[in-house]
């Protein structure tokens, strides 16, 4: 069915047709239309979830976990300050091997309070071993959020997605949104170490130094299957319902001789400065990264490449491109940009690559103009 | 209310007491099963076990622990084994309420009776784990918080908590610690629980009759226990639960029950109201108080008697 819907909205409707038992949240802007809209949907029927309001982000994730060890699905969403005070539960939810689904509303850190889009709140959480996808659409919110129910769910992976959408750029924007009959695509959930009281056991018990490591290996043993789940899933996704996806969405860059790498709402705006470059005989393509964790294997070989931060690790760089060159080992050019919702047109996308320097990182905005 | 003229026999004679008493007698049938199995992680004279080993028997095996970091998490044995004969779920310090809340709508939503019963101690109540546990009475969550109450983090050591009562010596208080102790049930009370109460690990017949009754009632329930701790209040070990009802005998604890918040004073406890035993008869053998300073023990005295006119007036009230 086809309507008009905020990338919050489009979260909501597929939480709604996925059905999760329990909803635990806690409202934070930009996030609060989701958790509205699922109030709602709970309230009137159309959902027959129990909506927990919990008092804090760190007890949405610890009650989503609670009920989630309980064998049934579940499902909360967050930005920023939120996302960072669940922390300690991320990890949580991560070893206790619970296929809990998340949306988080990409926003920055305080301080000073600021409730634009910025990629820090996540990547923050890029080692706790949750599977992290970005998108860009209001129709990829949608999707993203039907498929992660399946990835995390498979009993190959066994682990918590984050759904990562950009504050304000995406959870606040319309576009034209595709309802699908879901059918049996999300298969029943059947967690293995759901809670059985006619066979006890403890779970994270005291463990010693001579079995911790076999925990964490499984937890990554998993990520990497996870890879192979995350490809039948949109391919089945794509059978069912026409719309590809993949790990990265690549525009132009067969014969692209410089290719612009970012994540959400920039990766879709760098499009534009593509056609822009290439009416300009520059030779440009766009790698949109969708999926963080697990980590995609790129091929950038002999490009140049412009890498489009709206984060950054201090002391050490923007955390994709780092990501980037740990993986490719081809030398980038670093631009941070967009940081707490800084504007970056398509204009100024194109401009990073017309005067880009690679080897060397820049600041939009603050260092001496390119 | 204390009044230490009556003698011991004129108090037992009062009508009131000696049908409490009465009540006492009747000793609750106490199921054989054990859910705590042998060779715990427990230190000798443990009172937290013991609580525990009461607390599932009238609980049964249709029940699931919610334990947070305590003592409990390292009593219950090191993986992959465990000496406890219910599921357990292990969860981080602050997190425990808010686990059993995602837990009980869980279980509840597919149907299932089975007890959610938040085992954790002061800690993680009074201190870390105190906005999820408001958080949970607030929201009316189906499940039983019990905190067991050893008056300091024990499973690191001894470092004060928020429970550790005024003088007591701790690692993180060795003079003495200065603030009172955080009155937890008064600030459970105020969440208007259908059911809450106190207990004390020297009384496991009286533990066992409040875990019964507070899992019978829907809704969130609080139970307080006192846990004596041998290494933490440095007493010998085969004493743990003389001191538990030199706790009670002395005011420094009370036990009592509200439901639906309507309060009944236990019958040890209105003994205590009447004549406690001196203070310093609790305080003496335990090395946590060695040289506390007389005005101290003044002041335990008086909050003592500040407390037990407090709840004999609450009771009081129709």
């Amino acid at each position: 069915m086809k309507k008009i819907a905020t990338g919050n909205k489009a979260v909501a409707e597929a939480v709604k047709q996925a059905a999760p038992t329990v909803v635990a949240a806690y409202p934070i802007t930009p996030q609060t239309e989701v958790v509205e809209q699922v109030a709602e949907f709970v309230s009137s029927g159309e959902m027959k979830s129990r909506y927990i309001a919990v008092e804090s982000e760190h007890s949405a994730m610890a009650a989503c976990i609670g009920a989630s060890i309980t064998g049934i699905r579940t499902f909360t969403a967050t930005s920023s300050h939120g996302l960072l005070y669940m922390h300690e539960m991320t990890n949580w939810a991560a070893g206790a091997r619970l296929p809990i689904v998340m949306a988080n509303i990409n926003r920055s850190l305080g301080p000073g309070w600021n409730i634009w889009a910025e990629h820090t709140d996540a990547l923050q959480e890029r080692d706790t071993g949750w599977l992290q996808v970005y998108v860009s659409t209001v129709q990829e919110a949608y999707d993203a959020t039907l498929m992660a129910f399946r990835i995390a769910e498979h009993n190959d992976v066994l682990l918590p997605v984050m759904v990562n959408l950009d504050g304000f750029l995406l959870s606040h924007i319309m576009q034209p949104l595709d309802t699908v009959d879901l059918g049996d695509f999300i298969p029943p959930i059947h967690l293995p170490h759901a809670i059985d009281v006619k066979n006890p056991a403890g779970y994270g018990c005291l463990t010693g130094p001579d079995q911790q490591f076999r925990f964490r290996w499984d937890i990554e043993r998993s990520i990497r299957d996870s890879v192979k789940v995350i490809e039948e899933t949109e391919k089945e996704f794509a059978k069912r319902f026409g719309r590809k996806y993949g790990f990265t969405e690549d525009y132009r860059c067969a014969d692209a001789e410089v290719v612009i790498v970012a994540i959400g709402t920039l990766g879709k705006e760098a499009e534009v400065a593509v056609d822009i470059l290439r009416n300009d005989g520059i030779k440009a393509g766009s790698m949109r990264l969708r999926w963080l964790r697990p980590f995609p294997e790129l091929d950038l070989k002999g490009k140049q490449v412009v890498v489009i931060d709206r984060d950054y690790s201090f002391g050490r760089g923007g955390i994709l491109a780092t990501e980037i060159v740990a993986q490719t080992r081809e030398p980038v050019f670093s631009v941070i940009a967009g940081i707490g919702g800084q504007e970056v047109t398509y204009e100024d996308i194109a401009g990073f690559v017309r005067n880009r320097r690679i080897g060397e990182e820049f600041w939009f905005g603050v260092t001496s103009n390119v | 209310m204390i009044n230490n003229d009556r003698s011991q026999d004129r108090v037992l004679r009062s009508p009131i007491i000696h049908n409490h008493l009465q009540e006492l007698d009747t000793i609750p049938e106490i199921p054989k099963e054990e859910y705590i199995l042998k060779c715990t992680s427990a230190c000798a004279g443990c009172s937290d076990s013991l609580s525990l080993r009461y607390v599932l028997k009238a609980a049964g095996p249709d029940t699931v622990l919610v334990v947070p970091a305590c003592c409990t998490s390292v009593i219950q044995g090191i993986y992959p084994n465990t000496a406890f004969n219910v599921p357990v779920y292990n969860i981080a310090f602050g997190a425990a309420a808010a686990c059993a809340s995602g837990m009980s709508n869980a279980f509840r939503a597919a149907g299932k009776k089975t007890n959610v019963i938040v085992y954790a101690g002061d800690g993680g109540t009074l201190d870390i784990g105190i906005q999820a546990m408001s958080g949970a009475f607030e929201r009316g969550t189906d499940f039983l918080y019990i905190c067991y109450d050893n008056e300091a983090y024990g499973n690191t050591g001894m470092q004060r908590s928020s429970g550790t009562p005024l003088g007591a010596r701790t690692t993180t208080t060795p003079a003495g610690k200065t603030d009172a102790k955080k009155d937890i049930d008064a600030i459970a009370a105020a969440h208007d629980l259908p059911y809450q109460a106190t207990a004390c690990a020297a009384y496991p017949q009286d533990l066992f009759k409040k875990v019964q009754k507070a899992l019978a009632i829907r809704g969130p329930s609080f139970i307080h226990i006192l846990a004596p701790c041998p290494p933490g209040w440095r007493y010998s070990t085969e004493k743990s639960v003389e001191m538990g009802k030199l706790a009670v005998k002395s005011g420094m604890w009370v036990l009592y029950e509200r439901e639906y918040g309507k309060l009944t004073i236990g019958p040890q406890s209105k003994v205590a109201m009447k004549k406690p035993i001196p203070l310093e008869d609790y305080l003496k053998p335990q090395g946590r108080f060695k040289g506390i300073d007389p005005k101290t023990v003044d002041i335990l005295k008086q909050r003592i008697a500040k407390n037990f006119a407090k709840l004999a007036a609450e009771e009081a009230t129709p």
